[in-house]
């Protein structure tokens, strides 16, 4: 079968919306029609998104299924993946069936403009990860937050409002610089096709401006220490299925952007703020792991530990060395599955006492003996436990980071205590100890609809853990090629430094 | 004696004025029919259209008429289907409304095309009579309009506002023709460019205060920041579908005006006028930004809204350059999609008790009319500036031109406001959307619906075949003297 002449990441890309549009024409009162018809889009789409792992060559770091056309002038509708965007569009397309499975009892009000948000937002994370030309990029990067501020706002917690404001005006102010940095480059380099942009060597004093710029909107996005406050807010309010979009794709968003912008294109930049970042990165890991210890809402919990485990994933990257950008890309590829996990797990909580409240619970182990077991999986795997997919990306993280400062990595070591000891107690408060609540006396044990959605999830986990080389080898040649040149530009300066 | 044929450029102007009248006359004798206001209503909307067809099918070229008074051009062409396209739209979906409040007549529509002939000939002008003549003989028309609802006492206010104040900004720019007409001795724009150039600086002093003259009457026209007060109580009193017109139609012609006054008449100060300009467009875009956020009307809204409109629309300009003034041109023709729609959205929101301005009232529009909840959030989405929606590339070119240009902290100041404008359209959204509320609107009306799906089909589907208007407005642009780049 030859499928390399259709333009695949296309297909990909519009399955999402055509199933939109077909929703769209659906009767409002036919809810269950929606709902299977989200359910066969997003199946479909991920069978259809197959091809493109099975297919992929990782022994060339070029751009791979590349597709082109003409329409804006200079700007080109051009799409196309390497191996480190490859695996988000894989992990995109995965989570998106579970994510309509979850919504499937959860969601009664507006199911079907609910399965159109989800469905447009589908197209326009894949748009993400697959654009070859910045200004498709920026449109996708931006376009999100339509979808997104009406999840959180219309389907989300009772303070929905407060918060899907403030993620998206957060959103839009760290996105703007980055527009106008991106209509800088085009002056400068005639054009925003990505792949001459990365060879384009812009000049040192420009690149501190593009690179500050372009850090406001993946700062924000990912989010880092000190413009990560709106994450909380937002995963408290959006539904269970928003919060899985946001931990799990949205903020890779920010992690992929430092990658495939910041990195390549400005790395004289990039390498004289690498301190600054490392910084930034530490105090993300250790203060919003203590902060995350504060908290009594479970999902507030889990939103501060994605800051921290972010934390991790831009210290990988600005370590500058296979390692490192190899464990961060894994780390948000396991973080985008445990969240995700974490989060439906913490669905299923909400759906039974309709609260996220860490005191309502406790002693669940004796009424919910396998979701104590699920929830266990990606609790250990959130610490970051060897054998679960968590331990791989830290484990490189630190490792690269301590080739090149001892005592940042000693610092982030001791992010992953920190992450143990918030982990374990709040593990501890809902699942072990006496069922002695008398709301808690007939809580349900799962259902073979919520152990569909978790299960894969599971598996994934403890598979990545024991044997990460689907994901790392995928990534490998692009990261070295990634690692080559950005040692060719900074250049000799970084030789003396370098063992 | 000149053979009639040189005056086909004109022939677009002779159907308006000409139209205009014989609908006067049809008014008058045929006072008693019922079907008259209607009839008179659907012909304005034919002449509209017929003046349209005259322009497209003209040929491509530049035409100068009255020894340089009268220019016709890629540009010109283009700013005028956008002005006529915008009064057609308008008077289209103000039909229903305009007859329920038994303000549709022969005159209204007389009116109606009178302005929009003065704003045909504002865009050609070609140098300061015509300058003056076309912007009074539209900002006449448009008073009598503002108080057309001349029953009700806002209405009636508002008119009489509008020509007060109308009527100073209208001094000022005589004051500054003849200011310079007297340091140039030429009233024709390219006349007044070449004067310009062989004076001493001192000279060119008298000159550049007649151009802020001109300029300040000019910028009160398009109600840039600080000229700008009339705007929100005109909005809120006059009319809706004359509401709707006064944010489509006259900016638009005035904007075209500022263009080619400062490109072709001014070449030589433009380092004086940049500064103003940069100024304005500052102002209004921070204005139009915080001021909006406190409305609960939705008219007042709109007001603030243009007003920030016209501030990104200015950017371009300020730029100066070709890529700065085809930015305008796309930033314009989208404005006025957005804005008709946004109209169309704005007269429907009527119940059983008459109109409501309220923007609250639209709490929970989205679970009683989801179809114009959509088309309303998604103009909202779109005049806020978030891809892929039109309005995104509409701020996307101004932006870019500004970046070109190198002017740095005009862009920086313009995205910054853009997010805080984000808040004020966010929040209709909000409204709409995850509100819950007791209003029950009235079935749209025809009219109002067609322009609403077709403003949304715009505002949505933009991103897919942009290039068109891309091309239209850089050839209107390069008709135009650019100023070089930097």
């Amino acid at each position: 079968m030859d499928i390399s002449s259709a333009p695949i990441l296309s297909i990909v890309m519009f399955l999402p919306l055509v199933g939109a549009v077909i929703i769209g024409c659906l009767n409002p009162e036919a809810k269950d029609n929606a709902r299977w018809v989200a359910l066969w889009t997003t199946a479909v789409t991920f069978l259809v998104s197959l091809p493109i792992w099975f297919n992929f060559d990782d022994t060339t770091a070029g751009f791979q299924f590349v597709e082109g056309r003409s329409w804006l002038g200079v700007f080109e509708f051009k799409l196309g993946v390497d191996g480190i965007s490859m695996m988000f569009v894989l992990l995109t397309t995965f989570l998106l069936p579970l994510c309509v499975i979850s919504a499937w009892v959860v969601i009664q009000d507006r199911v079907k403009e609910f399965m159109i948000a989800f469905l447009v937002l589908e197209t326009l994370m894949i748009g993400v990860f697959c654009a070859l030309d910045l200004v498709l990029f920026y449109i996708f990067f931006e376009g999100g937050l339509i979808p997104m501020f009406l999840i959180i706002g219309v389907w989300g917690g009772p303070n929905r409002v407060y918060a899907t404001f403030k993620f998206f005006l957060y959103t839009l102010l760290g996105s703007v610089l980055m527009l106008l940095a991106l209509m800088a480059m085009y002056w400068y380099a005639g054009t925003t096709d990505i792949p001459t942009l990365m060879t384009t060597k812009f000049p040192a004093d420009m690149q501190w401006w593009l690179w500050f710029a372009f850090l406001a909107s993946f700062a924000v996005k990912l989010p880092m220490w000190p413009v990560h406050t709106w994450l909380p807010d937002a995963h408290v309010e959006a539904p269970t299925a928003g919060s899985v979009i946001l931990a799990a794709i949205l903020l890779k968003m920010g992690g992929y952007g430092l990658l495939r912008f910041s990195v390549p294109m400005f790395p004289l930049a990039s390498e004289s703020l690498a301190p600054f970042i490392f910084v930034l990165s530490i105090f993300a890991i250790i203060y919003t792991s203590l902060v995350a210890l504060a908290q009594t809402d479970l999902k507030k919990l889990i939103a501060y530990s994605s800051v921290a485990h972010m934390g991790f994933v831009t210290m990988g990257i600005f370590t500058f060395s296979a390692e490192g950008v190899q464990g961060a890309i894994f780390q948000m590829v396991s973080h985008g599955i445990v969240s995700a996990g974490l989060f439906l797990s913490v669905g299923v909580l909400y759906d039974r006492m309709h609260t996220h409240e860490i005191s309502v619970f406790g002693g669940l182990v004796n009424r919910m003996p396998i979701y104590a077991a699920i929830f266990m999986v990606f609790t250990m795997a959130n610490v970051g436990l060897p054998g679960t997919s968590g331990f791989i990306g830290e484990f490189l993280t630190l490792l690269a980071s301590f080739k090149v400062n001892t005592w940042v990595a000693f610092l982030a070591t001791s992010g992953v205590i920190w992450s143990a000891v918030y982990a374990l107690w709040v593990y501890r408060r809902v699942i072990f100890g006496e069922l002695v609540k008398p709301a808690l006396k007939t809580i349900q044990d799962l259902s073979y609809r919520e152990i569909a959605i978790l299960a894969p999830l599971v598996v994934l986990t403890i598979l990545l853990g024991i044997y990460p080389a689907p994901v790392l080898d995928v990534a490998a040649v692009s990261v070295k090629k990634l690692v080559a040149s950005y040692e060719a530009s900074v250049g000799p300066a970084n030789a003396s430094v370098a063992p | 004696m000149q053979e009639l044929t040189t005056y086909a450029p004109l022939l677009p102007e002779i159907v308006l004025a000409v139209g205009a009248m014989a609908i006067l006359m049809f008014g008058v004798f045929y006072r008693a029919d019922p079907g008259r206001d209607f009839a008179s209503s659907v012909l304005a909307v034919i002449v509209l259209l017929a003046a349209a067809v005259l322009l497209v099918i003209a040929p491509d070229e530049r035409e100068v008429l009255f020894d340089g008074g009268f220019v016709v051009d890629a540009f010109a062409r283009f700013m005028k289907l956008l002005v006529l396209a915008g009064g057609a739209l308008v008077l289209i979906m103000s039909f229903a409304d305009l007859s329920r409040a038994r303000l549709l007549s022969p005159e209204y529509a007389v009116l109606l095309l009178l302005a929009v002939l003065g704003m045909m000939l504002m865009v050609s002008a070609g140098d300061l009579i015509a300058l003056f003549l076309a912007i009074e003989l539209q900002s006449l028309a448009l008073y009598v309009v503002a108080a057309i609802d001349r029953d009700r006492v806002r209405s009636s206010e508002a008119g009489l506002k509008y020509f007060v104040l109308g009527s100073l900004s209208s001094g000022m720019l005589l004051y500054g023709c003849s200011l310079i007409y007297g340091f140039t001795g030429s009233i024709e724009f390219s006349a007044i460019a070449e004067a310009a150039k062989g004076h001493t600086s001192l000279q060119n002093v008298g000159l550049t205060i007649g151009m802020v003259f001109l300029l300040v009457g000019l910028a009160f026209k398009i109600s840039a920041v600080p000229f700008h007060m009339w705007t929100p109580d005109v909005y809120e009193g006059a009319p809706t579908p004359v509401t709707a017109f006064f944010a489509a139609a006259p900016k638009l012609a005035a904007m075209a005006l500022l263009i080619r006054v400062l490109l072709t008449a001014f070449p030589d100060v433009a380092v004086q006028w940049q500064q103003i300009i940069v100024f304005l467009s500052i102002a209004s875009m921070l204005l139009g930004a915080f001021a909006a956020i406190g409305q609960s009307n939705i008219k007042r809204l709109m007001a603030y809204s243009s007003i920030g409109h016209v501030g990104y629309a200015l950017i371009g300009i300020a730029a100066g350059t070709e890529v700065g003034t085809q930015a305008v041109l796309i930033y314009l023709a989208i404005y006025l999609a957005m804005t008709v729609g946004a109209f169309a959205c704005i007269l429907s929101m009527r119940t059983e008790q008459g109109m409501v301005e309220e923007i609250d009232a639209l709490a929970g529009l989205a679970k009683t009319k989801l179809p114009m909840a959509f088309v309303l959030a998604m103009i909202m989405f779109s005049m806020a500036g978030v891809p892929p929606l039109a309005g995104f590339f509409a701020k996307f070119y101004v932006f870019a031109a500004a970046i070109k240009s190198g002017l740095y902290a005009l862009a920086v100041i313009g995205v910054l406001a853009s997010v805080v404008a984000a808040y004020y359209y966010l929040r209709v959204v909000k409204i709409m959307f995850m509100d819950d509320g007791e209003v029950r609107f009235l079935p749209v009306d025809r009219g109002a619906g067609l322009v609403m799906t077709l403003s949304g089909l715009f505002v949505l589907l933009f991103i897919i075949v942009p290039i068109p208007l891309f091309d239209a407005a850089l050839s209107a642009a390069r008709s135009l003297p650019n100023l070089p780049g930097p």
